[in-house]
């Protein structure tokens, strides 16, 4: 089977981590994930983005080994595990309802695993321990889950899965029962965890701004396909389609009516590229139906004669009149084309910052 | 609104349930205590205050404790024996297995079937020679047994067709609290490395537990409670030794009309089912609060 792993910056030519190769899983209706095949690096933060349904669980699951492939690999650190049982893998997992054990305590919920492997009790004492400091859990290893905040909840899910020390951690939308507050908080206490235990992480997850904000690979997933694979900041500048530009971005990238003197069918420009500038002076005219003040910015919505409203970005807060007439403008480079299909059409590369 | 009125607020929800258990479980409880306190009155001679001679006359009589035995004896197999199998067969309804819903129904059918109606049925599993236990056995070359009319296989007879009325009833119990339990806590303990036994023991077991004290106190209840099948297939005999309490008050009272001795031995149930029921809350208080 050829190997058409999606390239993920900054792997070498030695086997990654995890290589997932041709991998089916075909449910009735034409839903499951086909074809997937991607490299994953050791030690990196990797986030599976997509709709709902779009098949991101099936994923985590068929790498957890709580799904069986109908075809296609899974190698995981140097060894085929398609077959072997969830716990011969060698990974943890967080699951989106936590799947705490409802009367057992924070203690017991986060040694279960050790006991059960018969780890001894000297050291399932200072990984406990290690565990609870990490997650900011002492003070509330007699507690039961009924007993705890969906945060805390949240960190004892967390807690389970590390204390095993495996190299691989799967979470499966672990923020979505959290408050949107929270949320933003324990995205960066996560990030932190699998930075300072060099963890290799999956995480699935429906929310762009997340993947975006926490991952090294963003793998955007559409229809149980990948659609592009990539680092957050390429993603951004260079989807390679369509609905990678229209899924990935706050606001989303917009779509603009078809242009004289344009050949691509499909334009879309971000909405900090677009400015407005007085009439005849730019490229499109538009007219302002509303404005959206978010405190540093303000949302400028305005409809061309044809299209739906199209949001520019505007610093600190202005308020032009609705129904004023501007003319929408752009630099030619800031233009993503796409064919009829939605696939990229330019061929340059909009080159990136280096991170860090 | 003002304390008085609240209060008058508080008597008028009170008031229906008040009347209500007043009506059919005070005072007849009342009553029952008040006249297992007098003799039997006749024409001649009218009741009078006995004390608790009725109470003596009970303890000193060999009958009662042949049937206080029995029903020891009965409960103490039917009430483990049922929930146990309940438990089994929901654990295997629960998992994956083709015709689920009509197996499901199968077990329950014991519970839906009217006693009189499962007696029968089962007068004619236990009728000498001709029955099916009897056809059964006659296979393999045993001879003819009746089942329930010798002493040493009476109880057990009975002991029988309790369990499979009772196995159905508790498994639907046992399978609305296995769907409760979310799969992924499966899949979690799967991760980590548990065996099918080792989760069966650390997490549905527990989760299970208020389940298994709530049909315990069923059971209990149930096992004083039992006489449709006793006045189908034994009447209390051979030689009392079918005999359970609630068909020895029956006897009493409307054989013998022998109120005040009837009412005697329903407030020593009473009691005694008062004591266990007070046991076992305590126990769900302590082992069930994780909800
Ligand atoms: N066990 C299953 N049986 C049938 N269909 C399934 C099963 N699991 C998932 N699916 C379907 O596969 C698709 C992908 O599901 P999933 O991976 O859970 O999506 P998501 O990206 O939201 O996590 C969905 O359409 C879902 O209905
Ligand atoms: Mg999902």
């Amino acid at each position: 089977m050829a190997h058409a792993a999606a390239a993920i910056p900054g792997t070498s030519h030695a086997e990654p981590f995890i290589r997932i190769d041709g991998l089916n899983r075909h449910f009735a209706g034409g839903a499951g994930v086909h074809d997937l095949s991607l490299d994953i690096p050791r030690g990196s933060f990797t986030t599976l983005l997509g709709p709902s349904g779009c098949g991101k669980s099936t994923t985590l699951r068929l790498l957890a080994g709580l799904e069986t492939p109908d075809s296609g690999s899974i190698r995981i650190d140097g060894r085929d595990v398609t077959t072997l049982a969830p716990s011969e893998r060698g990974l943890s997992m967080v699951f989106q309802s936590y799947a705490l054990f409802p009367h057992l305590s924070v203690k017991d919920n986060i040694e279960f695993g050790l006991r059960v492997r018969r780890v001894p009790a000297g050291e399932r004492r200072a990984r406990l321990n290690e565990a609870l400091d990490l997650t900011d859990l002492r003070g509330f290893e007699a507690r039961k889950p009924a007993q705890l905040s969906g945060g805390q909840r949240q960190r004892v899910a967390l807690a389970r899965a590390v204390v095993a020390g495996h190299p691989l951690c799967l979470m499966d939308e672990p923020l979505s029962n959290l408050d949107a507050k929270l949320r933003h908080s324990v995205r960066q206490d996560i990030r932190r965890l699998q930075r300072r235990l060099g963890m290799t992480v999956i995480y699935v997850t429906h929310d762009q701004t997340e993947a975006m904000s926490m991952a090294d690979t963003v793998v955007l997933m559409r229809d149980g396909r990948i659609e592009q694979a990539a680092s957050p900041a390429d993603i951004y500048a260079n989807p390679t389609t369509e609905f990678a530009a229209t899924f990935v971005g706050s606001p989303p990238i917009q779509m603009m009516p078809p242009l004289s003197g344009e050949q691509a069918p499909r334009v879309g420009i971000r909405a900090e590229d677009l400015h407005l500038v007085e009439p005849k002076k730019g490229l499109l005219t538009v007219s302002v139906t509303s404005t959206e003040f978010l405190g540093a910015e303000t949302y400028i919505y305005v409809r061309a004669t044809e299209g739906d409203d199209i949001i520019v970005r505007a610093p600190g807060r202005v308020e032009p009149a609705p129904g004023t007439s501007f003319d929408l403008d752009w630099q030619p480079e800031a233009a993503h084309r796409f064919d009829q299909k939605g696939n990229r059409l330019a061929l340059h590369r909009k080159t990136l910052v280096p991170a860090e | 609104m003002k304390p008085r009125s609240q209060s008058l607020y508080a008597w008028m929800l009170l008031f229906p349930a008040l009347v209500l258990l007043s009506t059919f479980a005070f005072y007849p409880s009342i009553a029952t205590l008040w006249s297992s306190l007098f003799t039997r009155g006749s024409a001649r001679r009218p009741a009078k205050f006995n004390e608790l001679g009725n109470y003596a006359d009970l303890f000193a009589d060999p009958v009662t404790w042949k049937v206080i035995g029995n029903n020891l004896i009965y409960a103490g197999v039917t009430i483990p024996v049922s929930i146990a199998i309940a438990l089994l067969m929901a654990l295997w309804a629960d998992s994956r297995m083709p015709a689920k819903s009509f197996v499901r129904t199968a077990y329950f059918t014991p519970t839906m079937l009217p006693m009189i109606a499962a007696a029968n049925l089962w007068l004619f599993f236990y009728t000498p020679g001709i029955g099916l236990f009897d056809r059964i056995i006659g296979v393999f070359g045993f001879d003819s047994v009746n089942w329930l009319g010798q002493p040493e296989t009476a109880l057990w007879s009975i002991i029988l067709v309790t369990i499979w009325k009772e196995s159905g009833f508790f498994m639907i119990f046992y399978l609305a609290a296995l769907q409760t339990i979310p799969p992924e806590l499966k899949e979690a303990a799967i991760i980590e490395g548990t065996s099918r036994w080792t989760y069966l023991r650390r997490v549905v077991l527990p989760l299970l537990m208020p389940t298994t004290l709530f049909v315990l106190v069923n059971a209990l209840i149930n096992s004083v409670r039992l006489i449709d099948h006793l006045f189908i297939l034994t009447k209390g005999g051979p030689d009392n030794a079918t005999k359970l309490i609630l068909y020895y008050i029956w006897e009493l009272a409307f054989s013998y009309l022998d109120a005040p001795h009837a009412a005697a031995m329903t407030v020593l149930v009473l009691i005694a089912l008062g004591i266990v029921a007070t046991i076992q809350f305590r126990l769900i208080d302590k082992r069930a609060h994780y909800r």
